[in-house]
């Protein structure tokens, strides 16, 4: 009962999530097997998603989930199923390029961490005590902020209620939002037309010259 | 727990962040299945999310980013959804046209 009370359950469920996501993504690493690097795939996004909720951010996470994994991982393991063929599945690195990458990644590794834990500022906790599970609301700001107003920076009086007009220099994320949406249709259309299958207009002009001859 | 986990900071979040750039790094760098590099890239993403959001989470310092840090990797999600539909048209295209998914294999514009 004392070691269940004396359990950091938030330092607990960081470590379980950290540890998925970095496992499951060093064995999409080191597997050659196509099938297995999407499924790996799949549980180091979905603890990354666990990571998102544990710092706060529960919208970004549920997106996460979403269309990562519910949309973009879909699309990808669809790319597999339609080019998995044997001599493809497990397609091997060379042995030079192994010893060469894994010196580089090593190096680059050490030098992140490093820098990580270089900066007091980032290693010193927050005052606010031990961190709680389940706080943060934050889906209503993120919609508003998407849609150009920033609710979290309102001007505020002197007893911290907000005021009624807003600052003029956030204007919040509505061109960026815009843009995106454009820019994701636009790809979309190119896909599709991208990855077409070309059959059929062969087989369209095949049945002209039938009915021409 | 140990002393290093005594309280959950930045910094650890910046170390699981900087493991999946790494494995994402790699990834792109020796697979050599179109696919196997497009998984490489979200990785890749993923890690710089995880960046985004532990910087802008206010539970883990007080002069945090705040909403930015929130908004910054919904972008990015949607990006690497745009990204991932286009690679794997063109990737289907290649497989269409050359029956092979090998990227040491399209070598047509070497110079």
């Amino acid at each position: 009962m004392t070691i269940w009370a004396a359990t950091d359950w938030y330092a607990f469920f960081f470590l379980l999530f950290a540890l998925l996501a970095c496992g499951f993504a060093a064995a999409v690493l080191f597997t050659s097997n196509i099938v297995r690097m999407a499924f790996y795939l799949t549980l180091s996004l979905g603890a990354t998603a666990g990571l998102f909720f544990l710092a706060g951010a529960e919208f970004v996470g549920v997106m996460q989930l979403m269309i990562y994994v519910g949309g973009t991982l879909v699309l990808l393991v669809f790319g597999v199923m339609l080019t998995a063929r044997a001599p493809f599945l497990s397609l091997r690195p060379r042995s030079g390029e192994w010893i060469v990458s894994l010196i580089a990644g090593g190096t680059l590794l050490f030098l992140l961490i490093a820098s990580a834990f270089g900066v007091r500022n980032w290693r010193t906790a927050s005052d606010s005590g031990p961190l709680p599970l389940a706080e943060a609301q934050t889906a209503t700001a993120v919609g508003a902020g998407l849609t150009g107003v920033r609710v979290d920076r309102l001007n505020r009086d002197a007893a911290g209620h907000a005021l009624s007009q807003l600052p003029h220099t956030d204007s919040g994320y509505l061109l960026p939002f815009v843009i995106v949406s454009v820019h994701l249709l636009v790809v979309l259309v190119g896909a599709a037309y991208l990855a077409r299958a070309k059959v059929r207009r062969r087989s369209a002009t095949e049945s002209t010259a039938s009915v021409e001859g | 727990m140990c002393g290093l986990l005594a309280q959950i900071t930045v910094s650890h979040y910046l170390v699981v962040g900087a493991v999946l750039f790494v494995t994402g790094v790699l990834c792109m760098a020796t697979k050599r299945n179109a696919l196997g590099v497009l998984m490489g890239i979200e990785l890749l993403l993923n890690g710089a999310n995880v960046n985004f959001v532990a910087f802008g989470s206010k539970l883990l310092r007080a002069d945090a980013l705040g909403l930015d840090g929130q908004l910054i990797p919904l972008f990015v999600i949607v990006l690497a959804a745009a990204e991932a539909a286009v690679a794997l048209a063109i990737a289907l295209n290649f497989y269409n046209n050359h029956t092979t998914v090998d990227v040491d294999k399209a070598e047509e514009l070497k110079g």
